[in-house]
């Protein structure tokens, strides 16, 4: 059995393709700002840096409602299982961009108190740098996700 | 332009405020019906009283309310509560609800422990810590020119405030003094910080209340202040420029024209929101005589800022304490009477106009000169010089390595920040790292004062309380 | 609503004379053991500081709302590591009237360190005792609720104190080559 795959059909390609184009034109964020992350977080999520012509019309308070989740803070330690909670809730297929310094790798803070990157609590697809990463670094690493998915490099 | 009568204007002298003059000009339909509704609500606090009445179907208890309060629930303006609590059922009653720390309305990872009886909540309990990055701790490891990039995003809605108290407290320890311009430019970038703090305030408190399309009015006036924060400072965000010394860098040339088209386009911003909030019945419905303090709750639980003033005390850090020579600078504070939501709103609306006063008067009269202090031992030198002098390149390399060293000593300095009084105590051991730094969060406080605020009221109306009071955990946590 | 009577305060006095002086000389003949020290900065209002034992705190602490202090402006504590005694809480209290701040500094020693709660005199110190006992491990004795208020409920130790290290954690490269 293995070695011998078939190669793809036609049929099921497309519909991969398919099925890939309309999981990133409506992809919904959980609501997950943490601190200074989730200020530019909500700055690109208004009107000057709409992200809703993306399709990521709303952010959605409930993580049963939502693809996405943009951690866009420091994590701190009594945060972490509130983080694993929120994304056990979320439905497959979901998806992790880590904003910022901090929940990419714990940022300026090397202390006892901010866990050294989310990586450590939840898998994450997309590190976005910065502190706090501008609007346009943030539409950056979400359009550099919906790519990923269109390619088919993230099979969830 | 407007025309509240809660505007304190003139000298700052008095602690009360005085009620306006019974022949003042005639008060608009708002305005009467605001004191109307006020008059109502202080004349049906008296409990109504229960008399018993034999019906048909046994004998039932009948609500009897007052002449004023049976006119205020006939026009909707009090919701009563017709059902008969009976004390021993009243535990069994409560339902325990737990609001965060992942919530919407929250303002970040805040936890409200609530226990209902209906929906009235009976017990609150702020539960916080979910943000605690250890940033104390970090300040002790960091020089005092590193310090400012710590210390900026505890309030990351007011970064410069945080830069500027953080730099007050060193150079009081220091001994230094701030030529004029840096002190002016710092007034300038803390004032305009001020307005934008207050538009993010704007825009989550309409959301909250369900003015949803105020979240993205208040940021597109927000865009503007943070795109010459840009300009100025390199960042949008956490600057660090407000340094112990003075500033960073001088203002770009061309900032005078940036500074005329914030003062053109976010007036006519703020009159729209005006326009859309102030005098509408649902806005009003959801805010007035919600979430109310008390001046002497105010002073024993620290309370200080707009939610202070709001509630009538006339304290505002920037007319007691003046600092960075604001003293110079007219502008008015404006004081509230009543301490609920609405006067939270109404204090933050004028003051964002008065700060745009400041920025006016600062942008007629920057003063020339230095941007930072010269004193060589503090201040790294221009970047030229470091070619041309041995001893500006000893001082670069020593200040950016090392750090100045601040003589041994404590103190403790506080500014007027958008939330209320920031302060910083420092303790300094004479080595170029703090032995102490202690910032004294003004949300710290507000936090800790919600069960005050939203004890035996409705659980709507917490939402409301808890976007007014304005917190920003990373403050509250550090 | 209430209506408050304070009397009408002028601008904040230049240079400390005035009743301020009359207020804190008053509070410091009730505490003889306590001392007054006054620091004038070169930008920025005086500040007065108060230096008292353990035992007379809380009764200063009262005395000085008492007197006109009334609003609850702050506290920490400091660890002064090698200094007997080795922790201090410092309490910063204001008066709106006199527009004046008052700082008091108490020295603790023991294992653990422990003094009385000021949160029965001003409820706004609940929280600073909590986080003070949470980092710096300071009890307060008769406070209503002293449990951990920033650091998870199960956390052990005191990481504000000075013989606690930061906790940082070595930077690895994740991904580097591996030497050949």
């Amino acid at each position: 059995m293995a070695g011998t795959a078939d190669p793809p059909g036609f049929l099921v390609t497309t519909l991969d393709k398919g099925i890939n184009w309309a999981r990133t034109r409506s992809m919904w964020g959980a609501t997950f700002g943490l601190a200074c992350c989730a200020i530019e977080m909500m700055a690109t999520g208004a009107a000057h840096y709409d992200l809703a012509r993306f399709g990521m019309e709303v952010f959605r308070a409930s993580p049963r409602q939502a693809d996405l989740m943009i951690v866009a803070g420091r994590l701190s330690q009594k945060m972490a299982p509130v983080l694993r909670q929120v994304y056990d809730q979320m439905a497959e297929p979901k998806w992790v961009i880590s904003m910022g310094a901090c929940a990419s790798t714990g940022g300026m803070f090397n202390n006892y108190a901010v866990v050294q990157g989310v990586d450590q609590v939840v898998p994450v697809d997309i590190f976005v740098p910065g502190c706090p990463p501008g609007p346009q670094s943030l539409m950056h690493g979400i359009l550099t996700l919906h790519e990923k998915i269109m390619a088919g490099e993230i099979k969830r | 332009m407007s025309d509240t009568p809660n505007v304190v204007t003139g000298d700052f002298e008095a602690l009360t405020v005085e009620p306006p003059a019974a022949d003042e000009s005639q008060p608009s339909t708002t305005e009467e019906r605001r004191r109307e509704i006020h008059d109502i609500w202080v004349a049906g606090t008296e409990e109504p009283s229960w008399v018993r009445q034999a019906t048909d179907e046994g004998s039932q208890e009948m609500l009897v309310a007052g002449a004023d309060q049976a006119i205020a629930i006939q026009e909707g303006i009090v919701v009563s509560d017709d059902y008969v609590l009976e004390d021993d059922s009243a535990a069994d009653e409560r339902q325990v609800l737990n609001m965060g720390p992942q919530h919407p309305s929250t303002h970040g990872v805040l936890r409200l422990h609530l226990e209902l009886e209906g929906e009235t909540i009976r017990r609150v309990k702020p539960i916080i810590g979910y943000l605690h990055t250890g940033m104390e701790k970090t300040a002790e490891t960091l020089t005092y020119l590193q310090g400012g990039t710590n210390v900026t995003r505890m309030d990351y809605l007011s970064p410069f405030h945080v830069e500027l108290v953080f730099s007050l407290a060193v150079e009081q320890l220091l001994g230094v003094e701030i030529p004029p311009r840096g002190q002016a430019i710092r007034l300038l970038l803390t004032e305009l910080n001020r307005v934008s703090s207050h538009l993010i305030w704007l825009a989550t408190q309409g959301m909250d209340i369900g003015a949803i399309s105020m979240m993205l009015y208040g940021f597109r006036e927000r865009e503007l202040c943070l795109a010459f924060f840009e300009k100025v400072t390199g960042l949008r965000m956490n600057h660090n420029f407000i340094r112990p010394g003075g500033v960073a860098a001088d203002l770009p040339d061309g900032w005078e024209d940036d500074v005329e088209v914030l003062l053109e386009k976010i007036p006519v911003g703020i009159g729209e929101y005006e326009e859309l909030l102030t005098e509408n019945p649902i806005f009003l419905d959801r805010t007035v005589g919600v979430g109310v303090i008390t001046p002497e709750e105010c002073k024993a639980y620290g309370v200080t800022g707009p939610p202070a003033r709001a509630a009538g005390l006339a304290w505002d850090l920037r007319k007691v304490f003046p600092y960075c020579g604001i003293e110079q600078y007219e502008f008015d504070v404006p004081v509230g009477r009543h301490g609920d939501v609405y006067d939270r709103y109404l204090v933050r609306m004028e003051e964002m106009r008065q700060s745009l006063r400041i920025v006016r008067q600062l942008l007629e009269t920057m003063p020339a000169g230095d941007y930072r202090s010269d004193d060589r031992k503090i201040t790294p030198p221009p970047r030229k010089r470091i070619d041309e002098s041995m001893e500006a390149l000893i001082h670069h390399f020593k200040l950016f390595t090392e750090g100045f060293k601040v003589p041994a000593g404590e103190t403790y300095r506080s500014i007027e920040s958008p939330r209320g009084e920031l302060g910083v105590y420092l303790v300094a051991d004479g080595r170029s790292r703090p032995w102490r730094l202690h910032v004294r969060a003004p949300s710290f406080n507000h936090v800790q004062a919600l069960p005050v605020m939203m004890t035996d009221t409705l659980i709507a109306d917490c939402v409301a309380t808890l976007a007014s009071m304005d917190p920003v955990l990373g403050d509250v946590d550090r | 609503m209430t209506e408050h009577d304070h009397p009408a305060a002028g601008p904040p006095a230049p240079d400390g004379a005035g009743p301020v002086d009359a207020v804190l000389s008053e509070l410091m003949v009730l505490f003889p053991e306590a001392s007054l020290e006054r620091f004038e900065p070169v930008a920025g209002p005086v500040q007065d500081i108060v230096h008292v034992a353990p035992a007379d705190y809380l009764d200063l602490v009262t005395a000085a709302r008492n007197a006109g202090f009334d609003t609850f402006v702050d506290l920490c504590a400091v660890d002064y590591l090698r200094r007997d005694p080795r922790f201090e809480v410092v309490v910063v209290l204001g008066s709106m009237e006199l527009r004046r701040r008052l700082r008091i500094r108490v020295g603790i020693g023991g294992s653990p360190p422990a003094i009385p709660t000021i949160t029965w005199v001003f409820p706004g110190a609940n929280f600073y005792e909590r986080e003070a006992f949470d980092l710096y491990g300071i009890s307060f004795d008769d406070h209503p609720d002293l449990t951990r208020i920033l650091l998870p409920d199960d956390w052990v130790g005191h990481p504000m104190r000075k013989d606690a290290s930061v906790g940082s954690v070595p930077v690895q490269f994740k991904g580097a080559p591996e030497a050949p």
